[in-house]
């Protein structure tokens, strides 16, 4: 597996500080795409210092490293920058048959944090974000607007976006013009 | 906005799900042995009733998972949602 790290120019500089309060870019992060049953649960939490989410649309985390629930068998795993866990986690989970990938570079985080996060979601996605509905530390994919995103809600106002890169500068946008509606 | 169920996440809108076809057609154990009736009736031949269809569908924007639904065919109306493997629900044991 290279360890070539690219290094690429983030996909919000050609925005030329188009921007509005609450809406950020997220610190750079190492994430891998996990797939497997139910027999790698116990090697991955050996790994990863915590369990694997198993309820849908939740999730888990420790120590700076994050699992997210995406489907039955599939997570998305956050580490701080530059932390890879796929040679332990490949290690660890051995012949049972998995697939683990690390696409850091495929895509890219935005938090949006502000009183009015969840209406300004709301312009793009058709998910009902009422705390019932859409408790923190829930998190799924879906649609805004034309972008498929990861969607995880880290406080009752606090969202954080994972998106394809190719994608960013379009949700970027569309969230300014969203968040404009509520200035 | 069409909510669906999907087996594994809840209701969700529909524009997160794609349509797979009819559901339940299991593909021949043996193919080389069939004549062209019957595949002709395996690749082309579909039930396309007006009302209750069982149908394939998957959460594309979401889990990503296949699941079966059963879909009126004039209503648009979801009947119910099952996980792919299950059998079809038996409707007269809901409506009784």
């Amino acid at each position: 597996m290279s360890d070539v790290i690219v290094a690429g120019r983030s996909p919000f500089e050609a925005l030329d500080g188009l921007s509005m309060p609450g809406l950020a870019a997220a610190p750079d992060r190492t994430r891998h795409v996990l797939r497997g049953r139910d027999d790698i649960h116990s090697p991955a939490a050996e790994v990863l210092g915590f369990a694997l989410p198993t309820d849908a649309c939740r999730a888990a985390g420790a120590g700076g490293r994050h699992a997210l629930w995406l489907g039955p068998d599939e997570w998305l795993l956050l580490t701080p920058a530059g932390e890879r866990v796929d040679k332990a986690l490949a290690f660890a989970i051995g012949d049972a048959p998995h697939a683990l990938v690390e696409v850091s570079h495929r895509q890219v985080g935005i938090i949006l944090d502000r009183p009015d996060a969840a209406q300004v979601l709301s312009v793009g996605c058709a998910l009902d974000f009422d705390l019932a509905a859409f408790p923190v530390g829930m998190c799924t994919r879906t649609l805004f607007a034309k972008a498929e995103i990861v969607l995880w809600r880290t406080g009752e106002n606090v969202f954080q976006i994972e998106v394809w890169r190719s994608f960013a500068d379009y949700l970027w946008r569309y969230l300014v013009l969203a968040g404009a509606e509520f200035a | 906005m069409l909510l669906i169920t999907c087996p594994y996440c809840g209701p969700r809108p529909e524009i997160e799900f794609a349509h797979g076809g009819e559901a339940h057609i299991a593909r021949p154990q043996d193919p080389s042995s069939l004549g062209v009736e019957d595949w002709t009736e395996f690749l082309y031949m579909r039930a396309n009733p007006k009302g209750v269809h069982a149908e394939r569908w998957r959460h594309l924007h979401g889990c990503a998972r296949f699941f079966n639904a059963l879909r009126d065919t004039t209503t648009d109306q979801f009947v119910a949602t099952y996980k792919t493997g299950e059998p079809r629900p038996d409707l007269t044991a809901v409506t009784a």
